[in-house]
Parts: structure tokens; sequence; C-alpha cells
């Protein structure tokens, strides 16, 4: 058994050396490495951070290097990660989830020659930027299609988690649709996961057992879509466009596009202008998309989703353009204003139309 | 209400089956004496085995047998590692998990996207007519029967049969028969074989039928709630089952809950299965001596002729 051992060591102790000479043998290249919540295969959230990763790679495919690790929990594992990354010679780490906050900020105060860069979140530092889409642009344009193609006058809507991100995509989805369909409800069900293919198609079972005809979801995988094709009914793809996954059930796709953001912070960091800020990016920087309309939606609401979209991008429709009010009545954004970036970032309340309460 | 119940019990099936499967697989490999931790592993290379061939093939049956082969064929590697070369089966085990998914992920790259029809469903002809509980018990597609075939199957061998006695005396104490002429090594092997084809048709089910697409990392943590499962039915298949079906009701009821506006936070739904489980889990434990007897005495505990 001795011998054994000796070779089970050897194996390891060589894996190791490998890991080491993979950090030193790029010494010319800048490294710019990712961190992602779920496997780049989602075809969702982190396959789009990917895209973007591949976009660095190619551009800089002489200059910079760059590594990812993907499926990557909050919380220890979190830390783990990003420190490791920080201290194999990094320059520049992107970590794309929520919950990524906290360890980023500890781990850039522990190293503060390496640019942090963390998707979604509000805490910046001087080597720590932020930068996120503004999705609930998407979600507007998602709405009025969805308002005038139900039929039930339900939408069922997959969420992940009671952060003011998802719940702000829930505001503005009712916002729009009731706009042109007064009528409209939206039923949320939480599942407690960016990730779990089983238990989004087993929400939007339950959500169209109760009437939905359009399903909208804010987690990653293709599954919601998938279902909804097999029962019939609507549903818009989220992060990225999965139409293959459910072609005649795809109305169209937010699609996250971080490429030349990617691109343009690598750049900064190679040219020693990089500095930390925050971006806020939607339709008008190309950070937000939509895939091609379903044929099946008519020409007139794909005129009015298209005028919606420029409009966004004029700056003359704004998502949250009041008077909204809250689920008891109260109008929280007066007529004829709209809703700052701080209240959008801070949003914790649902609009008038959505059913159910937000879990606390 | 049957129309709003038998969809919500139909879904249950659905959710309850994988777990079914792949708990019902690990009794075995458990009561042989293996405590092999690679369940999620066996699971996720059987769905992505199971996915290429179907939509390769287009044949439901091959991809199914490719999916038990998958998952037979990666828990050999973990018979290898630890019957022959007597490596640690928890450390084994959870390598496995890890190998498991990263091996997937390469397997299944050039099938992210595709699609496959799913799985016919297959009616029992006359009991199929019977209103309701025709359409909710007598109507699913081949996986769910086997899955209830296998369990009662286990059930029958494990207790009644001269090979059930010979696997559990080698997991309940391995020197004893070996003594007596039994061979440790093989016996197991065979237990190992048989677990990872189950945890293969497992996966096959979640990515034939569940949700019939591959995507990186889609058991999402069901062969880990297995494991757990194996513990909570003190090692018997049909309290896995049974354990599979609480587990998989109170995950797909709380989803029902929050689309009526129930007002429980969801965080607390979303716990529910898991605290069920623990609470049965404290309830049948509660007298040690008793469950100190399931556990097969020899448990985890690697096996050499010569120690």
């Amino acid at each position: 058994m001795i011998l054994k051992r000796i070779v089970l060591g050897v194996f390891l102790i060589t894996g190791m050396l490998f890991n080491a000479a993979d950090g030193s043998a790029a010494e010319k290249k800048a490294k710019v490495g990712f961190v992602y919540v779920g496997p780049i295969g989602d075809h969702g959230w982190s396959y789009q951070h990917n895209v973007g990763r591949l976009a660095i790679a190619r551009t800089f495919s002489d200059k910079v290097k760059t590594t990812y690790v993907e499926s990557v929990p909050y919380g220890a594992d979190a830390t783990r990660v990003i420190t490791k990354l920080a201290r194999s010679g990094h320059d520049l780490i992107f970590t794309t989830s929520f919950g990524y906050m906290n360890p980023t900020l500890k781990i850039a105060k522990r190293f503060p020659k390496v640019k942090f860069e963390h998707a979604t979140g509000y805490k910046r530092s001087k080597n720590l930027a932020t930068y996120s889409g503004r999705f609930y642009e998407g979600r507007h344009v998602v709405g009025l299609i969805a308002g005038k193609m139900t039929k039930s006058n339900i939408l069922g809507y997959v969420a992940s988690y009671p952060i003011p991100e998802v719940i702000r995509g829930i505001n503005s989805t009712i916002i729009a649709a009731r706009s042109v369909n007064p009528k409209i409800k939206i039923k949320v069900v939480w599942v407690s996961t960016w990730f779990d293919p089983g238990k989004e198609a087993d929400a939007t079972k339950a959500l169209i057992a109760q009437g939905a005809d359009v399903i909208l979801q804010h987690t990653d995988s293709p599954a919601p879509l998938q279902q909804a094709q097999k029962n019939k009914v609507w549903a818009v793809g989220q992060a990225s466009d999965m139409v293959n996954f459910g072609p005649k059930a795809q109305l169209t796709a937010i699609i996250d596009d971080w490429n030349a953001y990617y691109i343009n912070r690598t750049k900064a960091m190679l040219e020693g202008t990089w500095k930390s800020q925050d971006t806020w990016g939607g339709f008008k920087s190309g950070m937000v998309k939509m895939a091609p309309y379903n044929k099946a939606i008519p020409a007139d609401v794909v005129a009015m989703a298209e005028k919606a979209k420029d409009g966004i991008i004029a700056g003359t429709v704004h998502p949250f353009t009041g008077p909204i009010k809250d689920q008891s009545g109260k109008i929280v954004i007066p007529a004829g204003k709209t809703a700052d970036d701080g209240m959008l970032l801070g949003m914790n309340f649902y609009v008038e139309g959505v059913d159910g309460t937000i879990p606390k | 209400m049957s129309e709003l119940v038998v969809p919500v019990l139909l879904t249950i099936i659905t959710a309850s089956t994988p777990l079914v499967f792949a708990a019902a697989g690990e009794v075995v490999v458990e009561k042989s004496g293996v405590l092999n931790l690679g369940v999620e592993g066996m699971m996720i290379v059987g769905a992505v085995v199971a996915f290429a061939v179907g939509v390769k093939t287009e044949s439901a049956t091959l991809a199914i047998l490719s999916g038990a082969t998958g998952g037979m064929l990666t828990a050999f590697i973990f018979g290898f590692l630890t019957l022959r070369l007597l490596a640690n089966q928890v450390a084994t085990g959870l390598a496995l998990t890890i190998f498991g998914l990263g091996l997937s992920a390469l397997i299944g790259h050039g099938f992210v996207g595709k699609t496959f029809s799913g799985l016919p469903k297959i009616g029992i002809p006359l009991l199929e007519q019977i209103p309701v509980l025709g359409s909710l018990l007598f109507v699913h597609d081949i996986l769910v029967f086997l899955s209830v075939i296998a369990v009662f199957l286990i059930t029958y061998v494990l207790n009644k049969t001269r090979l059930g006695l010979i696997i559990r005396a080698v997991g309940e104490n391995h020197h004893a028969a070996h003594s007596i002429g039994y061979s440790v090594v093989w016996v197991r092997m065979g237990c190992i074989l048989f677990g990872g084809s189950m945890a293969g048709l497992g996966g096959a089910y979640l990515s034939l039928a569940y949700t019939p697409l591959w995507v990186e990392g889609m058991t999402a943590g069901r062969g880990w709630i297995a494991l757990a499962l194996v513990v909570f039915a003190s090692w018997r298949a049909w309290r896995a089952f049974f354990g599979a079906y609480l587990f998989g009701g109170i995950t797909i009821i709380q989803l029902h809950a929050q689309g009526f506006g129930v007002d429980i936070a969801s965080q607390f739904l979303s716990m529910l299965p898991y605290l069920a489980t623990i609470v049965v889990l404290v309830l049948i434990s509660n007298n040690s001596s008793r469950m100190m007897l399931n556990a097969p005495a020899d448990l985890g505990k690697s096996f050499h002729a010569s120690d």
C-alpha cells in the first residue's frame, strides 16, 4: 500500500506544481479573472458574462490572459476563490453576482494593487468599481408585450431572491403591462435559487396551473421557457437569447451584453487609466438588448415595444414614471415625476397589481 | 377541485422520481457497507450521457440505457479506487462528485441549447380509465413506473433472498462474510455498480423527462438530498421512497402556495422540505439503539483480506 500512497503523493504534488507554473509562466501578460455564480453553460447570466470574458480574450489576445471560476457559492467559498485570484497575480477581477459584494470589498482592501469590479452591487472603494445593467428597461418592453399578449390577464413570474434588483424587475414589468391593460395581475413565486432547472420548471408549472399565460423569469436556466413551450403559453428569455429552448413560446428575451464594458475596462487597466466608478448601462449603452421578437406578436405590438425602447434611449420614456402607487394604494412616485437611481437601487416594495407580499 | 389537485400531484411525482432512483440505489450500496458520497456526480454523468445519446439517436430506450451505463461507469471508478486501492470512501466519494460535475460539463459542451422530445407517456390498459386516479397513477413515462418497480425489487431482494442476505452480511461484518467464503470486494463492486446505474437513471430522468434539456449542474444538489434520504429512511428502500415523495411533495406544494399568495415567507417555505426531513429524522432516530441496528455495522470501512 505504501507504493500506492507514494504514487498518489507524487500525483498531487505534480498537480500543485502545474498550478504554480500556471501562475508564473504568464508573467508578461496581464491577467483578468472572473468569478461566476452559476455554470458557464447555464445559458443565462453566467453564460453572458463568459461571452464577455471571451470578447476580452479575443480583443487582447496578445496582452491579456483570462481565467474564470464558475459555480462559486456565496460565503466562505467566494472569499476563498476571490482571494486566490488576487493572490495569483490577477490585475483585474470581475465578481459577477450580488452576493459577492462583501467578500469583494474585504479582499479589495487587502490587495490594494489589484483592481476589482463587482456586478450589481453598490459598495465601492478605491480599487473596487461596480457595474450593472438597467435590466428594468428591458422588463418595461417585456411588460408592454406581455400586457398585449395575455388572455387570462395573469402574468407568472419565477423569481430568485427578494433583493431590489429582482423586485425592481417585477415592478417595471407590471407597471408597463398595466399601462396597456389595467386588469392585469402578476403572480410571483420565489424559488430561493438562481439556478435549479427542476425547481424553476416546477414553479412555472405552478404558475401555469394558476392561470398565468405569460411566464417571466428572474432565474438563470432556460427551464421556465421550455416548460412554457410544453404548456403552450408565452415566456420571455432571461439574460441571453434562449429561443432554442422554446422557439414557439419565447416572445423575446432581455439580453445582457457585457462585451463592450469588459473590453473598455480591460483597456483602461492596460493603459493605466482605470478608476473606481459606478456604471449602470441600459439600452442606450447597449448593455441591455432585446432578442428578436416572436413572429406571432402582432406588428402594432412590436411597433409599440420598439417605440418604448427608442423612447428610453432618447430619454423621453422612463419605466418608473408617476403616478405610481404601492400595494396599499399610497402614491410612491407622484404624477409627472420619475424614480431616481437611489429609489430604484433600494426598491423594496411592490407596486399595485402584484399579488402577494415580498418575503422579509 | 380535481383539475387543480391532479396537476399538483403529477408535478410531485416528477419532482420525486429522480430522488427515488438515487436514494434507493444508495440504500443498496450502503447496505453492502460502502458509503458512496458521489451520488451527485453519478447522477449528473447519467443526465448528460442520457441526454447526449437521446439527442443523437432520438431513441428514448437507448437514452435511458446509456444514462444508467454512464452512472455505472462513474461508479466503477469509485469502486476501483475504494475496493482495489483501498482509498478513503468519504474522500473518494466527494472527489467523484466534483469529477462528475466537471466531466459532465465537458461531455455536455456541444449539447447546450439542444432539445429532446421527452419521454412518451405510457398508460396501463384498463387501469388508466379509472377517473382521476387513472391519469394520476397509471399514465406516466416508463421511468416513473421503473422507479416504483425498482423500490419493490430492492426491498424484496434485500429482505427475502439469499443475495440480499449476502449483501447485508458483507455490510454488517465483512470479515465474517469473507471467512465463510464470500468475496467482499465483488459483492461490494456489484452493489456500487447497481447504485451507480440507479443514480444514472435518476439523472437521466432529469435530463430526459423532468426538464428535457442539458445545462451544467442541472442536478442542483439532488444527489445530496438522496444521500440524506438514505439515513432518513434508516436504510430501507421503501422508506426512502416515501421520504423522496415527502420531500418532493412539500417542495411543490410550497411553490403552489406562493402562487396562491399564502402569506408565509418564501424563505420559510423553501426551508420546509429540509425541515420536515430533519423532524422525521429526529422522530425515527429517537431510539438510538434501534437506529444503530439499522445502520450497516461496517459502513464506510475499507476491507482488505490481510487486515
